[in-house]
């Protein structure tokens, strides 16, 4: 059953869940305000637990941002699948005549705009009160920033279908998630601060190749994985 | 579904566990041989001293719990997708328990030798590194499965994770090692000749023999367990 049905509209089947998420998301505005407002908390928690005159906020900054988005990201990611288990809403997406690859690019796609959402708010705001200067590393930032948000939806939106089905849900996801992260978390943090510091392109491009590497296997796998996840 | 009717185990009698397990027996007696031959039959290395002995537990475990382990979880957990056979989940839920016993043991060993060669216990280096993450990988594998009720959820949610693992494991290792380190090149797999001295590289080869032994004589043992506790499970629901 799982791979029998194809879509001849895939995009457009994964569009309109992605926008039912988002919908979602928008009217009620719990899980982006939760994740903003956690994201700008750990912006000033983290500036705190550092001696400023020992380490320098261009070394501090990539570090802070890439745990900010980690962590803020699996707010969301939570939410994901949590919300298709009220009323069993779950159940009636299964019947639809969408394929499940098309419910997992659809889940993925709502997250990703969550975590770009997210993302587009704290990059200025660590930007800020980190006193980071402006030049146009920035938007090789934001490239590796969205590079590395789609490993990280990926991994994350089929983790969130795993963990959700069992009893520890919330509690499950980051133990999944997490190690799965490494590849993405340590590239992405080294290639922010090649650029912020405004070393040479060349620095950078090795993690910017496993960031990329990664996208593709993990956005491949998790989508073939996905229908497995899903009880027959 | 096809699949059903081999997913449900036919009510049987649960399988008696032999009262000494005489392959685990006899591993244990090889490690035991093994180490003592280690300890006391072969030259120490001259320039790490009595410390490097660790090396003929911590390289075989390493060998055992990082490649093999892992390997065999990935495919039982591939091939029980495909096939649906609880015997396949069993193998892997066998080698994950198995390989985190040896991957700690990895950790512990190795720890113990830092401290001796390079005067810490921890280091952040490409290889423990590498190791430490896989532990943890393995350990969120057993805690999927503990975390899940129903066999066949349990089978399925955890046979895609260790799929997924094992994907992982090249970006991890890729990762670290864009880092520089500073733990030992590989001695005995390198292209040119092993830089062992000959009693060395034997006691060597028995311990890997002898810890390969005792690594497929816990997962037999484990997966006898597993056996006998579905087989319990599928009386007490008949």
């Amino acid at each position: 059953m799982s791979t029998g049905y194809r879509s001849p509209s895939f995009l457009r089947d994964s569009w309109r869940i992605a926008r039912k998420d988002l919908r979602i998301e928008f009217r009620t505005r719990s899980g982006f305000l939760s994740a903003s407002v956690f994201a700008l908390l750990s912006v000033a928690i983290f500036r705190f637990s550092w001696d400023p005159t020992a380490v320098r906020s261009l070394d501090l900054a990539p570090g802070v941002l890439w745990v900010i988005f980690t962590f803020s990201g699996l707010l969301g990611l939570n939410r994901s699948f949590g919300v298709e288990h009220a009323d069993r809403a779950m159940d009636a997406l299964l019947a639809s005549p969408v394929s499940r690859e098309a419910i997992f690019a659809g889940k993925a796609l709502g997250n990703l705009v969550f975590v770009l959402g997210v993302q587009a708010l704290a990059l200025p705001t660590v930007a800020l009160f980190f006193g980071l200067p402006l030049g146009p590393g920035w938007l090789a930032v934001v490239a590796v920033a969205v590079l590395a948000a789609i490993g990280l939806v990926a991994v994350g939106t089929l983790f969130s279908a795993i963990a959700s089905n069992t009893r520890l849900a919330e509690m499950l996801l980051p133990m999944l998630a997490l190690p799965f992260f490494v590849p993405v978390l340590i590239p992405a943090a080294q290639a922010t601060a090649a650029m912020l510091a405004e070393r040479p392109l060349a620095d950078a491009v090795p993690w910017l190749k496993i960031l990329g590497a990664f996208d593709i296997v993990f956005v491949a796998a998790c989508t073939v994985a996905f229908p497995f996840t899903l009880e027959e | 579904m096809t699949t059903a009717s081999r997913v449900a185990p036919t009510p049987s009698a649960v399988p008696a566990l032999p009262a000494v397990d005489w392959l685990l027996a006899g591993s244990l007696l090889a490690v035991v041989g093994v180490v003592v031959r280690a300890l006391l039959y072969t030259p120490a290395d001259a320039a790490l001293g009595d410390v490097q002995r660790i090396f003929y537990v911590h390289v075989p475990s390493a060998i055992l719990g990082m490649y093999v382990a892992c390997t065999v979880m990935a495919i039982c957990g591939g091939l029980y997708l495909w096939l649906k056979d609880q015997r396949l989940d069993r193998i892997a839920e066998a080698s994950a328990e198995v390989g985190f016993v040896f991957l700690t043991v990895v950790l512990v060993t190795g720890s113990i030798w830092g401290k001796s060669s390079w005067g810490t216990y921890w280091a952040w280096e490409p290889r423990l590194t590498s190791a430490l993450f896989l532990w943890f990988v393995v350990l969120s594998y057993l805690v999927l499965r503990d975390a899940l009720e129903n066999p066949e959820t349990k089978a399925r949610l955890s046979a895609v994770l260790g799929v997924l693992a094992l994907l992982l494991v090249p970006f991890i290792h890729m990762t670290v090692y864009l880092f520089r380190g500073l733990h030992p090149e590989p001695i005995v797999l390198k292209p040119s000749k092993p830089s062992l001295s000959p009693e060395m590289l034997s006691t060597f080869l028995l311990a890997i023999v002898a810890f390969s032994l005792l690594f497929f004589a816990l997962i037999r043992v484990r997966y006898q367990w597993a056996a006998a506790r579905d087989a319990r499970l599928a009386l007490e629901q008949a």
